[in-house]
């Protein structure tokens, strides 16, 4: 109980006092996780809206895939990645493997089903009166497509706060892949495994408060979108 | 409608495009006189867990201008990777291991850096009877006492210490009283410190975890010859890997058997301020 009331206490002063490592470990999260979301909402919102709006041979196995892409282990991404950028793999040449962009390439590929399976549902949703409406007032399929996706929109962002949520509390991959190295590839998650296994509870502590807080805000974030949305 | 298939197609373009932007945005610090870039080593949990690369990897850099990459993981693990080529060198202590990685070509020259030693640690009451000074001996009477024992259980140097010491023991490890845990140092103490079971680890972890967290076990062997646990380095060989940085990894083990760099490990103190290394370059 001495060494949880101290830690967190700790923690709480390490925040305060704007510890540079703690800052520097918080804003290479963010960024990667954040650089991992950006590219999965590039690609999982057209992927997603598509496979909403269009009707093709086998578009039910492709929305299953998704489905089951939503709860890829991260440590089989991770693995999946290490054997590919590996110097000994086949994208060795690249020098990837524990580097950041490695770490973003892994998170990408974790929140990009997410992304995609949620902006799916949330263009599914809106109703299909909209889209005739649309065209019945004189729309383009291509513009009535706009309309559809356009009414969709704040689920859409609810999709990839969902997605960021997920990568940022990552621990599997970005271990495998970034390789923690102090200061270049260590990231909240993986400065709290090795404190914690350190014995260094201060540091984790004071990092896990800042998961926290983020988690709450992101939820914050997406009850406020879902009321908008409804509205 | 159609348009968005080609979209993702350009989206995908892009992803596969942007992370080596992104590397080459990554800022290197200013290097006076080799630039090329970070070097990767390949270490230890045990060495990284010490503190002590955060006093000497500042030092070399300073000396240099090289920034070092570690990455902690068994020493099985690192000269593993070495072996696939995603290390530029290896600082490690499996000296048998060692020498053969040199035999096989992976690595150049293998250097000793420091050392310090193994200890057998157990419950204050000692049921096993192990205390004393020969590790053989005890572990023979671990394995009578039906092997009440937490095994790291990683490939790391010092699991595979504790394999040696079995065999020499003529056992076998097995039963339920047998814990293979799979994590480092830390980690197995406190599991050994919770289930009341012996291990074996290296002194410095030892010391420092025992003093933070208040363990109730006991040191009960130590001194023997066997336990003596020696690091050392490695470049990897660059006709193997093309891409290794060969001269930094050179500039390192000049360094860091250097008198300055033997001087940084001979000063190193844990928090507690205990001496954790011992330096010894040949």
């Amino acid at each position: 109980m001495d060494t949880i009331a101290r830690g967190l206490w700790r923690g709480l002063l390490l925040i305060a006092s704007g510890e540079p490592e703690l800052y520097r470990i918080i804003w290479l999260s963010l960024q990667v996780s954040g650089s991992a979301v950006v590219l999965a909402a590039l690609a999982g919102c057209p992927l997603g809206a598509a496979l909403a709006l269009s009707r093709f041979p086998g578009r039910r196995a492709v929305v299953g895939l998704l489905n089951t892409c939503m709860g890829l282990p991260p440590v089989v991404v991770g693995l999946t990645l290490y054997l590919l950028l590996s110097r000994s793999g086949p994208l060795g040449a690249l020098g990837l493997l524990f580097t950041p962009a490695a770490m973003i390439a892994a998170q990408a590929l974790l929140a990009t089903p997410i992304v995609a399976a949620l902006c799916l549902a949330a263009v599914a949703e809106v109703s299909p009166q909209v889209r005739e409406a649309a065209l019945g007032l004189g729309a383009s399929p291509l513009q009535a497509t706009l309309v559809v996706v356009r009414e969709a929109r704040f689920a859409m962002m609810a999709a990839v706060i969902a997605g960021f949520g997920r990568v940022i509390a990552e621990v599997g991959a970005v271990m495998m892949i970034g390789g923690n190295i102090a200061g270049y590839t260590r990231v909240m998650t993986t400065a709290i495994a090795l404190d914690t296994a350190k014995g260094d509870f201060e540091l984790a502590i004071g990092l896990g408060l800042v998961l926290i807080c983020l988690a709450f805000a992101l939820n914050a974030g997406l009850q406020a979108l879902q009321g908008t949305g409804r509205r | 409608m159609n348009r968005w298939p080609l979209m993702s197609l350009a989206l995908i373009t892009l992803i596969l495009a942007m992370p080596s932007t992104l590397l080459a945005a990554t800022p290197l610090s200013a290097a006076p006189a080799q630039a090329a870039g970070p070097l990767t080593m390949a270490s230890t949990t045990s060495t990284q867990n010490s503190g002590l690369f955060e006093v000497l990897l500042p030092a070399f850099e300073k000396h240099s201008g090289i920034k070092v990459h570690v990455i902690a993981v068994g020493t099985g693990q690192a000269l593993g990777m070495a072996r696939r080529g995603d290390a530029d060198l290896v600082f490690v202590h499996d000296p048998e291991a060692e020498e053969q990685f040199v035999r096989e070509g992976w690595g150049l020259e293998r250097r000793q850096v420091m050392y310090n030693d193994f200890v057998v640690v157990g419950p204050a009451a000692d049921p096993a009877k192990v205390r004393g000074r020969d590790a053989v001996a005890a572990f023979r009477r671990l394995a009578a006492a039906g092997f009440p024992f937490v095994s790291r259980g990683d490939d790391s140097g010092t699991h595979r210490r504790e394999l040696a010491l079995w065999r020499q023991s003529g056992a076998k490890p097995k039963g339920a009283s047998y814990l293979e845990i799979g994590q480092g140092m830390e980690q197995t103490l406190r599991v050994a410190n919770e289930r009341q079971l012996y291990t074996l680890t290296d002194r410095g972890t030892w010391l420092a975890t025992r003093e933070r967290e208040h363990f109730s076990l006991q040191l009960l062997v130590e001194g023997d010859p066997a336990l003596y646990n020696q690091y050392s380095v490695i470049a990897v060989n660059p006709a193997r890997f093309l891409h290794v940085k060969a001269k930094e990894a050179q500039a390192f083990i000049a360094w860091v058997t250097s008198s300055a760099g033997q001087g940084v490990i001979g000063n190193f103190r844990d928090r507690a301020g205990n001496r954790l290394f011992v330096p010894n370059a040949r």
